[in-house]
């Protein structure tokens, strides 16, 4: 299969007042056509930072990025801004947690499709209205005729995250990037969001990229997943692997984290004690060592690499799970 | 207009908290109401954990500030201790305030930024001028260790130097400050990382021990609020749907929407096949609810009869009560 999307050995610093902070420290991945990849990890793991900078977004002089990000081969690091903005909208999109930064709450939505298709795809006006509406038939909203008239303020959470997404999908770009897109829904609409996402992916051969803390929302949706922590990639595999298959002790904790309805309704959850290292700190040993009820003295001096169990199953631990020692 | 029913109403000693009818409007331009709650009763035993579930705009929020009177209701009643406090003069409800606190959802803008933790925490005994320095320092110490926070580390500094799991951490610290008996908890991890929510979880639970709690928890979310209630009453459009146990609402719920809300909630397992979207679409307009059920618009058990009549809560199993005309048991 062809990779789409390819990042290599990517590395994210940030200049601060207090020093160095490493947001993103040698990831590796990519992104096939019409695939769907699920990045999970908790808040601060590097997630946000991760695909903003592989996309060609996050730059300035308080920014360190090195490595590479491609996109059909083509590099995207070095790209200027200009060049980035061409990128966006025609070859990749983005949804976000909130729609509201991406629609402009004074303008009618119809207006603001218009005016981007006409920017984007050089259409013409009533040709750009027309397509408008089959855009938002698409993300299955009702009486897309009356819609275009309304003002972002005037459409409930769940309905502005369908009108982004129409958005996001109106220049067919090859990928779509959905950073938190349902974290701000109520689980109703959140599922509906989700199926939306997956249908569309379908229909338009896109690949997807589902940004989120929450791995319990992405194993319905992704064909693969990569799991994060402290900026580095822990458990990369087909999501039915991961979940069949766990190998990180951080892997297995974030999945008992989850609340379940099917779960035995004991008294206390199951918690990850304690919270991630200071990504300004210097550290050693496994970063997930002082929270990982398996560490032992190895693991607190040795940083362990990313390995492939010969099946395309990564993980980067010294003990994987499942496997007698 | 109909009630939901009193069936589900329970006639005894430890009942701290009932609400009897309790209907909250709000007008909006060009002379329209907002129908938010319309005739809700329900109470609350004592150390119980009532868990109020419902989709964004079901008037679950509203309900529970109700109780605090923020605003008053309409009309109904609030009993908490049997004093109903929708009759309180001023003065009174403020210091019958101090025994209900509220822990909200978005635990990084409910606190002043310009305030170092030590002082969020230690404002409300301040306010009420509980105990001298000495002793509002040693308590705030107390809190802040019995939440997980050290206070020598916490102290000093200011909230937006906090993650959204500490921040919410020092909200049930500062609640928790005048002592309450009840904690109404407004979707308090819905804005928090999966992992950070099952501790957030744990530390209410924890607390609703040390403290001899009453809470009410509301939530969008079935699978959340299972872990930490013994009640569950389900709203829809400003009425309720259900009321009953856990283990009945979780596995054998009698309501159409109780039904669609469980099959709405992911499941971590990428083998599992699942049936189309539960629930399409989203609840109609408050300012002109449906007739008759209020829920018979997504409903696929809607007969004419949903449209005609209102279903009253009745008992289906042993506490399990639901409003439907149809119910699924
Ligand atoms: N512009 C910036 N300047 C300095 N540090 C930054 C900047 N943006 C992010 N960081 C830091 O980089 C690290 C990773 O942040 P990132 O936003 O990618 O995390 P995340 O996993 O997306 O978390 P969340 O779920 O909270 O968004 C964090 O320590 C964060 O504080
Ligand atoms: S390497 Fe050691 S500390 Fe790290 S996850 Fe594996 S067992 Fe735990
Ligand atoms: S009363 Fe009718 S519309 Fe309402 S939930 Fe029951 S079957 Fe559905
Ligand atoms: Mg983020």
């Amino acid at each position: 299969m062809t990779e789409l999307f390819a990042v290599e050995d990517l590395r994210v610093q940030f200049s601060t007042p207090r020093g160095q902070l490493n947001a993103v420290r040698g990831i590796t991945l990519s992104v096939r056509a019409g695939e769907c990849l699920g990045i999970v990890g908790e808040s601060g793991s590097g997630k946000t930072v991760l695909w903003r900078s592989a996309m060609g977004l996050l730059r300035g002089r308080k920014v360190t990025r090195t490595g590479s990000a491609r996109l059909e081969g083509r590099e995207l690091l070095t790209l200027t801004p200009k060049e980035v903005r061409q990128y966006w909208g025609t070859h990749i999109a983005m949804v976000f947690q909130d729609p509201m930064t991406a629609l402009n709450p004074v303008r009618r939505i119809g207006s603001q499709f218009v005016e981007a298709l006409i920017k984007r795809k050089g259409m013409h006006k009533d040709a750009a209205m027309a397509r408008t509406i089959e855009l938002l038939r698409l993300v299955r909203m009702a009486e897309p005729e009356l819609l275009v008239r309304k003002y972002p303020a005037q459409l409930s959470g769940g309905m502005r995250q369908r009108v982004m997404i129409a958005m996001a999908i109106a220049c067919e770009p090859k990928v779509l990037l959905a950073d938190e897109p349902t974290t701000a829904l109520d689980v109703t609409v959140q599922a509906q969001v989700l199926e939306l996402l997956s249908d569309l992916r379908e229909k338009l051969g896109m690949a997807m990229v589902i940004v989120t803390h929450d791995l319990g929302i992405v194993a319905g949706h992704t064909d693969r997943i990569a799991v994060l922590y402290a900026g580095e990639v822990v458990e990369m595999a087909s999501t039915l692997d991961l979940f069949a298959n766990t190998k990180m002790p951080y892997t297995e904790a974030l999945l008992k984290s989850i609340p379940r309805l099917d779960g035995t309704s004991t008294d206390m959850m199951e918690v990850i004690d304690g919270a991630p290292p200071d990504p300004m700190a210097e550290t050693v040993g496994c970063f997930f060592a002082p929270r990982c009820k398996y560490a032992t003295d190895k693991c607190r001096h040795e940083h362990p690499e990313l390995v492939d169990d010969g099946t395309g199953h990564f993980y980067r631990c010294f003990y994987p799970l499942g496997k007698q020692s | 207009m109909a009630g939901s029913g009193y069936a589900h109403l329970r006639d005894s000693d430890d009942v701290v908290l009932a609400l009897r009818d309790i209907v909250v409007e709000f007008r909006v331009g060009g002379g329209r109401v907002v129908n938010a709650v319309s005739r809700i009763s329900i109470d609350v035993r004592r150390g119980e954990t009532l868990a109020i579930v419902g989709e964004s705009g079901c008037g679950k929020t509203t309900l529970g500030k109700a109780i605090l009177q923020l605003p008053a209701p309409n009309t109904g009643q609030v009993m908490f201790e049997g004093t109903d406090l929708t009759k309180l003069p001023k003065e009174q409800l403020r210091s019958a305030r101090t025994a209900i606190q509220m822990v909200f959802q978005d635990p990084i803008s409910s606190l002043d930024p310009r305030m170092t933790v030590g002082e969020i925490v230690g404002e409300p005994l301040w306010i009420w001028g509980r105990g001298s320095e000495a002793d509002r320092e040693a308590k705030v110490r107390e809190l802040l260790n019995n939440v997980g926070l050290d206070p020598e580390l916490v102290l000093h500094r200011r909230s937006y130097e906090f993650s959204g799991g500490q921040c919410q951490r020092i909200s049930i610290a500062r609640s928790l400050a005048l002592e309450p008996r009840m904690l109404i908890c407004d979707e308090p991890v819905s804005a928090l990382d999966v992992s950070i929510q099952a501790q957030i979880l744990n530390l209410l639970q924890d607390m609703k021990d040390r403290y001899g709690l009453t809470m009410v928890f509301i939530s969008h979310d079935l699978a959340v609020v299972k872990a930490v209630s013994n009640r569950i009453m389900v709203m829809y459009l400003g009425k309720i749907c259900e009321v009953g146990s856990p283990d009945a609402i979780y596995s054998k719920p009698a309501h159409h929407y109780t039904s669609a809300l469980l099959d709405s909630v992911p499941v971590p397992d990428p083998a599992y096949q699942r049936n189309n979207v539960a629930l399409q679409g989203e609840p109609p307009s408050p300012v002109a609810p449906p007739t008759g059920c209020r829920f018979r618009t997504r409903c696929p058990a809607a007969s004419p009869l949903c449209a005609a009549e209102e279903p009253l809560l009745r008992e289906v199993a042993p506490d399990q009560f639901v409003a439907c005309h149809h119910p699924r048991l």
